[in-house]
């Protein structure tokens, strides 16, 4: 199953173009103000410090803004487990979840096992996969 | 330790012609922002509304589509529903007057009464084909569409005002709920998809332990949308109940209960009232917990009308709840919530052995959602 409402990432190359060239000019900078500060030169290298802090500051932003206006999907269908279980043979089968289906329903088709027609639904869920995270206070 | 000189160096010097344009930049950056700041501040915080609220459109139209995509297949209209689903989107209902709060509770079932028979009733106009079950599943997602269509436009109406006033005050105070209010906002939308298809939901676990109770014990229909099943549990005489399924459906557990209540003359021993209920955050989902009171959701019309009957007959009413968030709540059901099924049976058989003797009768409501959920 698609997800539905899938929202194109739309970042113009040319703009990340941009900000990696910006980004480039800055370091450079801060690498000419730390050349000048080891020769004691400290008016030029705090001057080239201060244009490449500027300079990443305001590449970082400007890439910071990209990446907030990616938006995921909006209506997505979420993957469920339906379980199928004979009631007399205990025989269980777990398939995606189709329309129609509903805890308890008695299904028509016979047991695949013993024949009877003694199945239905026991189960219907979803499995959430949690990031794995760092020890915290619980 | 830097002196105070060392820190001056860091600081552009004025002794070169690059020097003195950054000290005049500097210094314009101080009296602009002396000035200007709180507008700054307030155009950063437009923009965040204004993305989430471009988020929130999104979903609104999503959820109206899906919507109108739903009953399209499962109605088979003769005329398209567009305009109806529009409609229904904007429907709204005023509450009962609460200055003189006497008779509040009944007249506020009443106009429940009134809505929902509404909506049912636009909703079989609109989807002529559409089964019971189909109906009380496309009044969900239609539900769920009007929830979000509100949410958009209370958004849109401050974010415009923030704009229109250029007042800090009024787009900070969106701006600060707007986490929350996007949570929200996210739940609905995955409930969606979940309700037109009826998969079973995290609020319908109290529903799934009455059915699960009740399963190969005759069901009798009682007060609105609810089924009664005579079940023996541990020597005791339980009456287990929760609304119809599989549609999406919440009945009228309060009449239910009071209904039983009043039949058996109050010789009730006990009564367990099973609900999924809000988990605070480090909470874990499927966590039971037990306590007293009427856990039931919703209008309160419910929970009153079992408080009543109950402290009439002096009937001890005790509580078992499985926490899940909002988002688990309307979504499709969680594993951990499933799973949390035969912990709450154990439960609710060992407060029936711990406060009731043999022979006893015994109320057990599984309160919730019953889609996707049969008996």
């Amino acid at each position: 199953m698609e997800p539905s409402g899938q929202i194109a990432k739309k970042v113009s190359p040319f703009f990340i173009v941009i900000i990696m060239i910006f980004i480039a000019l800055a370091l450079s900078f801060i690498y000419l103000g730390f050349q000048d500060f080891l020769v004691d030169n400290f008016e030029n290298g705090s001057l080239n410090l201060t244009i490449g802090l500027i300079i990443i500051a305001i590449s970082t932003y400007l890439l910071f803004q990209t990446q907030r206006r990616t938006l995921r999907p909006v209506l997505e269908i979420q993957p469920l487990n339906t379980t199928v279980l004979c009631q007399k043979c205990g025989f269980k089968n777990v398939r995606e979840f189709q329309r129609g289906d509903y805890i308890f329903k008695q299904m028509e088709e016979p047991c695949p096992k013993c024949n009877e027609k003694t199945v239905s639904i026991s189960s219907i869920f979803r499995e959430v996969k949690e990031k794995a995270k760092r020890a915290t206070i619980d | 330790m830097l002196t105070l000189q060392q820190v001056s160096q860091l600081l552009p010097a004025a002794d070169n012609t690059i020097g003195w344009i950054l000290q005049i930049i500097f210094l314009g950056f101080f009296v602009v922002f002396m000035f200007y700041g709180q507008r700054f501040q307030m155009w950063i915080m437009i923009r965040e509304v204004e993305g989430s609220l471009f988020k929130l459109k999104l979903m609104r139209d999503e959820a109206r589509k899906a919507a109108i995509a739903a009953i399209n297949e499962i109605g088979k209209p003769q005329v398209d529903p567009t305009a109806q689903v529009d409609r229904f989107l904007e429907y709204f209902a005023i509450t009962p007057v609460s200055l003189d709060p006497a008779g509040i509770i009944w007249r506020l079932e009443h106009l429940l009464d009134v809505q929902d028979a509404r909506f049912k009733d636009d909703i079989k106009l609109m989807a002529p084909q559409a089964d019971s079950t189909q109906i009380y599943n496309l009044e969900g997602s239609l539900e769920v569409a009007a929830g979000l269509n509100m949410i958009y436009k209370v958004i849109r109406h401050f974010y415009l005002l923030g704009k229109k006033t250029l007042s800090l005050y009024v787009i900070m105070q969106v701006q600060m709920i707007l986490p929350l209010i996007m949570k929200e906002a996210e739940a609905y939308s995955s409930a969606v998809k979940a309700f037109q298809l009826g998969q079973p939901i995290g609020d319908g676990v109290g529903a799934l332990v009455a059915a699960k109770l009740m399963h190969d014990y005759e069901k009798t229909k009682i007060e609105k949308d609810m089924v009664v099943a005579t079940v023996p549990i541990e020597g005791r005489t339980a009456y287990v109940l929760k609304a119809e399924g599989p549609g999406l459906n919440v009945g009228k557990p309060g009449e239910a209960i009071k209904q039983i209540m009043e039949q058996n003359e109050g010789k009730i021993s006990l009564a367990i009232v099973i609900d999924a209920a809000g988990k605070l955050e480090g909470e874990k989902v499927g966590e039971v917990a037990e306590g007293v009171g009427v856990v039931i959701g919703g209008p309160e019309v419910d929970k009153y009308k079992v408080e009543e009957t109950a402290l009439k007959y002096k009937v001890p009413v005790l509580a078992i709840a499985i926490k899940e968030d909002l988002g688990d709540a309307i979504a499709p059901m969680r594993k951990e919530i499933f799973d949390a099924l035969d912990n709450v049976i154990d439960r609710v058989k060992r407060v029936i052995r711990e406060r009731t003797k043999e022979g006893d009768f015994v109320i057990i409501a599984g309160i919730g959602d019953s889609c996707g959920i049969g008996q």
